[in-house]
């Protein structure tokens, strides 16, 4: 007997419109950011594409936690941060080469581990508050340190460093007859391309294994958690080690993007691995998203950081554009994006109360 | 015959309210067994106290040979114990087929087990695919029965499974609790005693905590009196 067969004939036949619709709207921004240095040549564009890259990596691990767990964390950019700094440092110590990228890296992960593992068994079993509070605790102890440790993490002002060279500007990929970078559609294949599909594949690859961690029995035990504890318990699921191994995944996962953060930007603060303000916008990506979709994390991140980056350029137009009208213009002045950002997040959340792939993938055609 | 499953003497507090007084009774193997009770006798919090939701603060619980007092719900559920709770205990946010997959402890079916439970519950194979929540009230507790029995179980223990359920349904479940008592032992919690007395080998009632009879179903539906002794029953309700 075949599950497909087992399904009923009887059931009206509807079609998962809204599911489609997202999976066409996902695969189009895969496209876009396979292709994107092709497609958005310029610096800022491929910069805001290898953000999104790390970004839905670190939103989607973030899912693993609080959309399919029910594990509510703050300690998410610590992870990050921690990934981060410690190819940094490496990179700064032991100069520009894969060795150190995978050496830091691998201290970040080793660090990350053990940190996730002691605040997982120490503090899974007690409420999701107080799990909570503990992550946000670890979270500042951690910026703190990093603030206060200068000698080894450059304090406020973070590290600058070197990347292997395979990722430099300089680097021709590909030589042409001349001896020149190669170009392909008019864009050089040089390192600057090598480090943006080091990202992109990298994050494509821990995406795709997050989508199968979640279709598989073990997404179903998390969703079961998420839904009762209790009731996960009755079956004979031990919560607290499942609990643990998520929180630890996805804590080992944030590392790995906070590692291609730190190889992109060839720079480390508490600024852009750190701080709290990442886990803001990592909660609102999530909620954007939709929680508990997976798919969702891509669009939250990509509905965020083009708003983050774009806002102001339109609202720029739209004050040009409505120059001689008066309270219009003056909403319109692009210091004021931050106000239209909120508003874009309020009527968001309103149309789309289960974020925008959870809302959309609950819509279905009857036919 | 020899008992799956003994109380002897538990005692459980919830917060500061002592709710079992030193319950002690004994469920042989094989079967459907019913424990009666008017609401708040402690029905429910004895098995959830056998299923460790609830700790016994004095007292022991033997299934099998093992010493299942102190044990965490896990370990207890993997020796063998299902448990279908009051309000179903499903995983609305998950389909049918996810529901069931959850409770295979190697995450695939027994066909042919399967294909039993679909003719026990045909609902099941309609809705295979469906999220659970959508289920109606009945469905649902076929689902939550249906989980308890998609690998071999020793015991299954089944809180209030006719709450809130239509009589034709109640009358399906009858004969569905009915084959799954043939293979595995079913320690039922029940109010509806027309439910009970169709199914109950054995019978045990409980009022404020403690056992206050013990013996065979067929005894105490032929007893009127008894009844109306212990379950309050008035003569309308036969």
């Amino acid at each position: 007997m075949t599950y497909a067969a087992i399904s009923s004939p009887s059931t009206p036949r509807r079609v998962p419109a809204g599911r489609l619709a997202v999976y066409a709207v996902v695969l189009a921004i895969g496209l876009a950011l396979a292709f994107a240095p092709f497609l958005f040549p310029d610096v800022r564009a491929q910069e805001v594409a290898a953000r999104i890259c790390i970004f839905i990596v670190l939103v989607a691990s973030y899912d693993l936690l609080i959309g399919y767990t029910g594990i509510v964390s703050f300690a998410h950019t610590m992870f990050f941060g921690l990934g981060a700094y410690g190819t940094a440092i490496a990179l700064k110590a032991m100069g520009p080469s894969f060795t150190a990228i995978l050496v830091g890296g691998g201290a970040g992960l080793v660090a990350t581990l053990v940190l996730a593992l002691l605040i997982g068994l120490l503090s899974l079993r007690v409420k999701a508050i107080f799990f909570a509070m503990v992550t946000l605790a670890a979270a500042s102890v951690m910026l703190v340190l990093a603030s206060q440790l200068s000698d080894y993490t450059g304090g406020e002002d973070g590290i600058t460093y070197q990347i292997p060279r395979a990722f430099a500007p300089a680097f021709k990929l590909f030589e042409d007859g001349d001896g020149k970078v190669a170009r392909l559609f008019g864009v050089p294949l040089n390192g600057r391309i090598a480090a943006y599909y080091f990202v992109f594949l990298t994050s494509l690859a821990l995406f795709l294994f997050m989508l199968r961690v979640v279709a598989s029995p073990l997404g179903s035990v998390l969703k079961a958690i998420r839904e009762n504890e209790m009731r996960a318990e009755a079956i004979g699921y031990k919560v607290v080690a499942y609990r643990t191994a998520v929180f630890c995944l996805a804590a080992l996962i944030a590392a790995l993007a906070g590692i291609l953060r730190a190889v992109w930007l060839k720079y480390a603060g508490p600024d852009v691995v750190l701080s709290f303000h990442i886990m803001i916008d990592i909660l609102l990506m999530v909620v954007i998203g939709g929680m508990g979709t997976m798919v969702g994390a891509v669009i939250g991140v990509v509905v965020m950081t083009l708003a983050q980056f774009y806002l102001k350029d339109l609202m720029q137009i739209g004050a040009d554009a409505t120059a001689g009208v008066p309270v219009v213009h003056q909403l319109l002045e692009p210091d004021r994006w931050l106000l239209w950002l909120g508003v874009i997040f309020i009527l968001l959340v309103y149309f789309f109360p289960a974020g925008i792939a959870g809302t959309l993938m609950n819509k279905e055609w009857r036919r | 015959m020899t008992a799956i499953l003994r109380l002897d003497d538990v005692h459980t507090d919830i917060g500061q309210y002592h709710v079992l007084h030193g319950v002690s009774f004994d469920v042989p193997e094989g079967g459907v067994h019913v424990l009666l009770g008017r609401n708040g006798a402690g029905k429910t919090t004895t098995l959830r106290t056998v299923m460790g939701l609830w700790r016994a603060r004095k007292g022991a619980i033997v299934f099998r040979h093992h010493d299942i007092t102190a044990m965490r719900t896990p370990d207890i559920a993997r020796l063998g114990i299902a448990y279908v709770p009051e309000n179903m205990g499903i995983f609305g946010g998950l389909t049918v087929e996810e529901n069931m997959r959850l409770a295979s402890a190697s995450g695939e079916f027994d066909k042919d087990r399967l294909a039993r439970i679909f003719s026990i519950f045909p609902a099941m194979q309609k809705f295979w695919t469906n999220q659970a929540y959508a289920l109606s009230g009945g469905q649902k507790q076929m689902l939550a029965i249906s989980r308890a029995i998609i690998e071999k179980r020793d015991l299954i223990l089944i809180d209030e499974p006719t709450k809130g359920l239509a009589p034709s349904i109640i009358r399906n479940m009858i004969d569905a609790f009915r084959e799954i008592g043939t293979e595995t032992t079913i320690l039922l919690v029940e109010q509806n005693f027309h439910f009970a007395k169709a199914l109950g080998r054995g019978v045990g009632v409980i009022e404020d905590g403690r056992i206050v009879h013990k013996g065979q179903m067929a005894d105490l539906a032929a007893d009127a009196d008894l009844q109306t002794r212990l379950l309050s029953l008035t003569a309308e309700a036969h």
